[in-house]
């Protein structure tokens, strides 16, 4: 009943190709943007601003990032905390030997350098394909993260190889406040998701998904595969490479290159399998998702202790997440391989119906 | 020319270690096609096991045997609870899956025993063999002579044990077509129970050599990094693959840390194994002796 779609007409083309089809669903993400973008504010206090909001953004970026590659193309990445990297060390140069750098710009030059990486680790994906392409990707990562060790240029010869992200300001407003900083990630995540939803239903993304699908079949109808892959590796590694620029400037101010670990590409494919492989919306709910788990078991469990009256051993929280983790990858593969979103889909089905039986 | 010979040998005792790991990746891929990421984190768990174990007063051998039986159990565990609901899905989710089992293995691992780096002592010294640094000045361990010789008696047994008893023809069996061995009514659970138990064993053996070189820490698990490209040189399917890869990673990754690293600032070898297999397999993409089936694109 609340979700029927049952009188909405379409009367022309534009109204029948819309990204969201049906009125719900529009007023649906209408309302979460104005609470995204006028209510949260508000409301919101420094600790949730900063520690879970902005993160969250974030993340959720990454994982729009990841879910093309892996998602729509098919093609298994373990290096997105390099991409990540790549982008964040970009952002900084940038800023720091153009002068008069536009923030925005440099954002967006961040993605670019981490397309072009993205696109020379994507090479072996032309002659390799499965864990073997994992692996390709591993090197990535590893290699990523020594060269911006090992290169002080990279990090402006500081000693530590720890880099801090300079001051945010788009025509003379400085973006310095948690605030501020969420309602900049919000606009940047915001607008590139919306692409990327409008990517995967183009031309674009359905030559990726033939390609997942069926590499074979999808060269047989004209796909050509090595242009389509490479650009699955261009545009997750923008994406990435974005993330990584927010994830410097608006999340932690201070970075270095050992936190874009392989913990943190891990951590990225867990949102894209629990959120849902092959889905915008997913990447959003994933990340929640494994944003908000280390926090509820870190609040729970000195609450759990008091409850009980027994003392926790030490580092439980983190044992404990680690083992939430990987069982609920498990269980998500085996038991809903689409993820949150494929829920979240059922539960739109019900919706249709209920409260009435027929 | 002496310390080339010294770097190049310490190399390649050092892959035979490589390769150790690299077995068990290599034995459970044969018989369930499964990409295992969890063998690093078996390794871990072996070697926490029975180094806590040991830590209690425990015999050797006692404690040999228990950390075992914690091993089948582990692997009967994952074929019953992990592979089982995921029969007949690609590879490539497997291979996803055992990524979440590496996290539930190392959380539990740390949860049972704790995080503290410990020592393990087997009883062999670490000390250069006296005739060899006579005769020629070269410093060979003997601790890593000691190592290759149980590497090398694991991998001809277990190269016997695949070619030539009725339960390694039908590892292959399975490894080779799911349906098909089922027909002809091989268990394929029972199988797979038996395949993981012997990657625990190989896990233990691994586990205890590393963890008396190198201190039983959370690092082990990251030996399941190292051996990734070994398997990529070798070929996931081939237990002499795995030797071979690994011994070839081991020399080559000592000799460019020494010669090559240098100039680039040092610190290569973290990354040099892999654009090493990556450049290897844009060549040759089944491996050194890997079964020639893998899709081209």
């Amino acid at each position: 009943m609340l979700y029927r779609e049952a009188g909405q007409f379409k009367t022309s083309y534009a109204a029948d190709q819309q990204v969201f089809p049906i009125r719900q669903d529009r007023i649906g993400v209408a309302a979460a943007l104005v609470v995204a973008f006028l209510v949260v504010p508000l409301v919101a206090n420094q600790y949730w601003l900063s520690a879970i909001l902005t993160p969250f953004l974030i993340f959720a970026l990454a994982t729009i990032g990841l879910n093309i590659l892996t998602g729509y193309a098919g093609q298994l990445s373990l290096g997105t905390a390099a991409f990540m990297a790549v982008g964040a060390f970009a952002a900084y140069n940038f800023v720091l030997r153009v002068p008069d750098m536009p923030i925005l710009l440099a954002f967006a030059l961040a993605g670019v350098s981490a397309a072009l990486i993205g696109i020379v680790f994507g090479l072996p994906s032309l002659r390799i394909k499965g864990f073997y392409l994992a692996v390709a990707t591993l090197a990535a990562q590893f290699f990523v993260v020594w060269a911006l060790t090992h290169f002080p240029w990279f990090s402006n010869y500081s000693t530590s190889g720890v880099i801090s992200a300079q001051k945010m300001e788009i025509l003379g407003f400085a973006f310095d406040t948690p605030v501020r900083k969420y309602l900049l990630a919000l606009s940047i995540v915001a607008v590139l998701a919306i692409a990327a939803k409008n990517m995967v239903r183009s031309s674009v993304g359905r030559a990726w998904m033939a390609v997942r699908d069926m590499d074979v079949a999808a060269a047989v109808i004209g796909i050509r595969p090595l242009p389509t892959k490479l650009l699955a590796f261009a545009i997750s590694s923008f994406y990435c490479g974005v993330a990584g620029a927010l994830y410097a400037f608006a999340y932690l101010g201070t970075v270095e290159p050992e936190g874009f670990n392989l913990d943190l590409s891990f951590r990225i494919l867990f949102m894209v399998i629990i959120g849902g492989v092959g889905s915008i919306l997913g990447s959003f709910l994933g990340a929640a998702f494994i944003v908000l788990l280390p926090i509820f078991l870190n609040t729970m469990a000195p609450l759990l202790e008091h409850r009980l009256g027994l003392q926790l051993p030490a580092g439980l929280t983190s044992n404990l997440e680690l083992i939430v983790f990987g069982s609920l990858i498990i269980f998500f593969l085996a038991v809903e391989p689409h993820g949150l979103a494929r829920l979240w889909q059922i539960g739109k089905e019900k919706l249709r119906l209920w409260p009435f039986p027929h | 020319m002496s310390f080339f010979f010294e770097v190049l040998i310490g190399g390649l005792l050092s892959g035979v270690m490589y390769s150790l790991v690299a077995l068990g990746f290599v034995l459970i891929y044969k018989a369930s096609g499964v990409f295992n990421f969890a063998q690093g984190a078996m390794v871990f768990l072996a070697a926490l096991t029975f180094v806590g174990l040991r830590e209690m007063g425990i015999d050797f051998w006692i404690a040999f045997v228990i950390t075992l039986g914690v091993m089948v159990v582990l692997g009967l565990l994952t074929e019953r609870i992990v592979l089982r609901p995921l029969v007949n899905q690609p590879q490539i989710t497997l291979f996803m899956a055992t990524i979440g089992l590496t996290f539930v293995i190392e959380g539990v691992a740390q949860l049972v025993w704790d995080s503290q780096p410990h020592n393990l002592d087997l009883g062999i010294q670490d000390v250069p063999l006296p005739w060899i640094s006579d005769s020629t000045g070269m410093n060979i361990s003997t601790f890593d002579i000691t190592a290759a010789g149980i590497a090398a008696v694991l991998v001809t047994s277990l190269a016997l044990f695949f070619s030539r008893t009725r339960i390694g023809r039908a590892l292959r069996a399975v490894a080779d077509d799911h349906q098909a061995a089922l027909a002809v009514g091989i268990p394929l659970q029972h199988i797979w129970g038996i395949v993981w138990a012997v990657a625990g064993f190989v896990a233990l053996v691994a586990g205890m050599l590393w963890g008396a070189r190198n201190g039983v820490q959370f690092s082990l698990t990251f030996l399941a990094l190292k051996a990734l490209p070994v398997l990529i040189l070798g070929g996931f399917e081939s237990v002499p693959g795995a030797i071979v890869g690994g011994l070839i990673i081991g020399a080559a990754e000592k000799l460019a840390e020494v010669y090559i690293g240098p100039m680039v600032g040092g610190g290569i070898e973290g990354w040099f194994p892999y654009v090493l297999a990556l450049l290897f397999l844009l060549v040759r993409p089944e491996g050194l002796f890997g079964e020639k089936h893998i899709d081209r694109v």
